[in-house]
């Protein structure tokens, strides 16, 4: 198996995660779609890893995950903070920044 | 030198009253004017006391000094605030403060009922000491202090019943035309400056000699202008005659006898420059000769009493003015000119008050008439002062006014002739003018269309008529007894340096200018004679109408120098408004502009934004790609 498919999925599951962000207003499944998008990017960093045969883009990897697990603490912090001053998950009814 | 410590306290006095009376404001309503009076008295007793002690020394050493302190001095240069008094000056110390506490007294009566008397009496203290500095400078720097000092005063005078618009107006016009001369006058410091390294009268006149007739050349014309300024020449003179808008008494002080002088003063100090410059000398006998029939032409036609009298003043000033630019005997000649008229011209012009008081401030001639008979001692001091400044022997101005024209004709060849015709028809018509005045305002029938009759005024306004109209008669015949003023003035002026064949025998000018005046007093007579009408008449010659509006000086200024400055700064203002404030205008519109279509897309919807964001993302990546590829 060619291993620029690795790199097709990659491509398909950021754009997956991308389209998800834009159309979906339930704040849960934008978070997990942002969530696809790392992983994506998690892939196409192993992949040219394995392919370039050095170690970098696993670390790199390593670094994504700590810090997408983090961002997950945060940011269901945030949405369930939210959720329970609004009764709403969706992000189209957060829109008070731009005040 | 000798020094003196009398002569800051001919100024300090003056000043000090001044900023007392306005200081203290309220309180000085009831002593005011006394102690004004009082302290421009002690002025005029410094004045005699120095006179006689001048007097009693020998030529060389009249002149005396003080230094008061160093005013500059910087590097190499050094000016003094000190002050000079010699044979010049002393005559101008004792017109200003003689005069000046003649009109003081006057002043008492004449603006009793005006609520401001200690205000006015504040101003005219504080001219007397502004005038004094200008004469007691020693240098043209403390002269220059003076020659605003006087011009502060007198506008604030002129303006001094500010409450009319018109009054105000005509403060400001004198104000901005006197602007002009000194502009002149800083220039001439400046240059002088420039070319000598000094600005005392001493150091200037020792290294005169020496300058390049250029810089001398143009420090003259740069001093006429200012004293054209300052002494109402042309073509500056059209702000004297609105100048009567203050107070009669200040009209007698500063409009005839003593400021507008000033320019000859200037002239006649400043002699080291003009008699090396013959083009400036010129220019000032051409701008004196222009002045003294522009006057006189002015003066036939004005029915306010007091405007046709500031016509003739501006004409006799131009005779000083004239004289000044003769050369050496010139000056001294100017001078006792400049001493008589300061007489017989205060003393008509307080006749004017005099009448005006008599008459509830009319000073429409042609609602005068017959007012001799109810005012016989104003009449009669008028009188005297009419046959002065005409000049019949053996009256003040036949002295001073003859002896212009002789030296006048004395110049000799086409220049001497031009301008001693000149002079001669001056001299007719002052004479026609002056007659005009007094018959309109003394005799004939009465029109002034009320019932009430003139009454004569309060012996405090007569007795310094009456001292002046003394003056009037005597000082021509005192100044000129044995060339009297010539000698003592020869010190200063050097008036026989250079002497003149006489062309003309003094008595045949003399007959001469009697003729002339004989000659303009009948055609005033016979065309005056009899009953006159309250109206001007409408129907009159071009010239008239010319004279009645001031030969079109205001329209020339106004259409020379008023309208297109007031374009050149409308063009200015719009450039500025249109040009630069458009530049930051413009800055600030584009921002808002593009702020506000910029707001547009701070929707707060995360997912506008992170749509925004893959789009961005995606140009970047075509972007690069472009680029790389």
């Amino acid at each position: 198996m060619a291993i620029a498919n690795y790199l097709y999925l990659s491509a398909i599951l950021f754009t997956i995660g991308a389209v998800g962000v834009v159309i979906r207003r339930n704040a849960i499944v934008v978070f997990m779609c942002i969530e696809l998008m790392l992983n994506a990017a998690n892939l196409a960093f192993v992949t040219f890893a394995r392919i370039n045969g050095n170690l970098q883009g696993q670390v790199v990897a390593f670094f994504t995950m700590v810090v997408a697990a983090c961002e997950v603490v945060v940011g269901l912090a945030i949405i369930v903070t939210i959720y329970r001053s609004r009764r709403s998950a969706s992000v189209d009814d957060a829109s008070l920044l731009k005040r | 030198m000798q020094t003196s410590a009398n002569l800051v306290w001919l100024i300090a006095l003056p000043l000090f009253s001044s900023a007392i009376l306005l200081l203290v404001g309220k309180r000085a309503n009831s002593w005011g004017h006394v102690m004004a009076t009082t302290v421009s008295a002690s002025a005029f007793t410094i004045g005699v006391v120095e006179f006689i002690a001048m007097q009693s020394r020998a030529d060389e050493n009249r002149a005396v000094t003080q230094k008061l302190f160093t005013w500059i001095s910087v590097g190499s240069f050094n000016v003094d605030a000190s002050l000079l008094l010699d044979q010049l000056s002393i005559c101008f110390v004792l017109l200003i403060t003689g005069v000046g506490t003649l009109i003081h007294i006057y002043s008492i009566a004449y603006m009793s009922h005006d609520l401001d008397r200690r205000r006015f009496f504040a101003y005219l203290n504080l001219f007397i000491a502004a005038m004094l500095l200008l004469v007691l400078g020693d240098s043209y720097l403390n002269l220059y202090v003076g020659w605003e000092g006087v011009g502060l005063a007198s506008y604030l005078l002129i303006g001094f019943w500010n409450q009319k618009p018109a009054y105000a107006t005509a403060a400001k016009k004198a104000f901005v035309a006197n602007r002009v001369g000194d502009v002149g006058l800083s220039l001439a410091i400046m240059i002088a400056f420039a070319t000598f390294g000094d600005v005392s009268f001493a150091g200037i006149k020792e290294h005169a000699e020496h300058a390049s007739s250029t810089q001398l050349t143009a420090i003259g014309l740069m001093l006429l202008l200012a004293a054209c300024g300052k002494s109402a020449q042309f073509p500056l003179q059209s702000w004297l005659g609105d100048a009567m808008a203050g107070p009669t008494p200040v009209s007698a002080l500063i409009h005839a006898a003593t400021m507008v002088t000033a320019g000859v003063y200037l002239i006649t100090r400043s002699n080291f420059i003009f008699d090396e410059a013959p083009i400036a000398q010129l220019m000032v006998v051409i701008v004196g000769g222009i002045t003294l029939l522009f006057g006189a032409i002015i003066g036939t036609a004005k029915d306010d009493i007091k405007k046709a009298l500031a016509a003739s003043t501006m004409s006799q000033i131009g005779y000083m003015i004239l004289a000044t630019g003769l050369g050496p005997i010139g000056y001294a000649f100017a001078i006792m000119h400049l001493l008589t008229h300061g007489f017989f011209k205060a003393s008509m012009f307080l006749g004017a008050g005099s009448v005006m008081h008599g008459m509830k401030d009319e000073v429409n001639m042609r609602k005068y008439g017959g007012i001799g008979k109810f005012m016989p001692i104003t009449a009669l001091t008028f009188g005297l002062g009419y046959l002065a400044i005409i000049g019949v022997p053996p009256f003040a101005g036949f002295y001073s006014k003859d002896k212009i024209i002789e030296t006048a004709f004395n110049e000799g060849g086409i220049r001497g002739i031009a301008l001693g015709l000149a002079t001669l028809l001056g001299a007719m018509i002052t004479a026609f003018y002056m007659t005009r005045v007094v018959i309109l305002t003394f005799f004939g029938n009465e029109r002034w269309g009320h019932k009430d009759e003139p009454h004569e005024s309060p012996a405090l306004m007569l007795i310094p008529i009456g001292l002046l109209s003394i003056g009037s008669i005597a000082s021509g015949y005192i100044l000129s007894k044995g060339e009297g003023l010539v000698h003592w003035l020869e010190p200063v002026v050097n008036p026989l340096k250079e002497h003149h064949e006489e062309l003309l025998p003094p008595i045949v000018v003399s007959l001469m200018t009697l003729t002339v005046v004989a000659i303009g007093i009948l055609i005033a007579v016979s065309k005056y004679r009899g009953d006159q009408l309250a109206q001007a008449p409408e129907k009159v010659s071009v010239l008239t109408k010319a004279a009645r509006r001031d030969l079109f000086q205001d329209d020339l200024n106004e259409s020379l120098f008023m309208r297109p400055g007031q374009s050149l700064v409308r063009n200015i203002l719009n450039i500025d408004y249109l040009v630069i404030d458009g530049l930051v205008r413009a800055v600030g519109g584009v921002s808002l502009t593009a702020g506000s279509r910029l707001r547009s897309l701070q929707n707060g919807y995360v997912r506008s934004y992170a749509l925004l964001m893959i789009v961005g993302a995606l140009a970047l990546i075509a972007v690069i790609w472009v680029v790389t590829a």
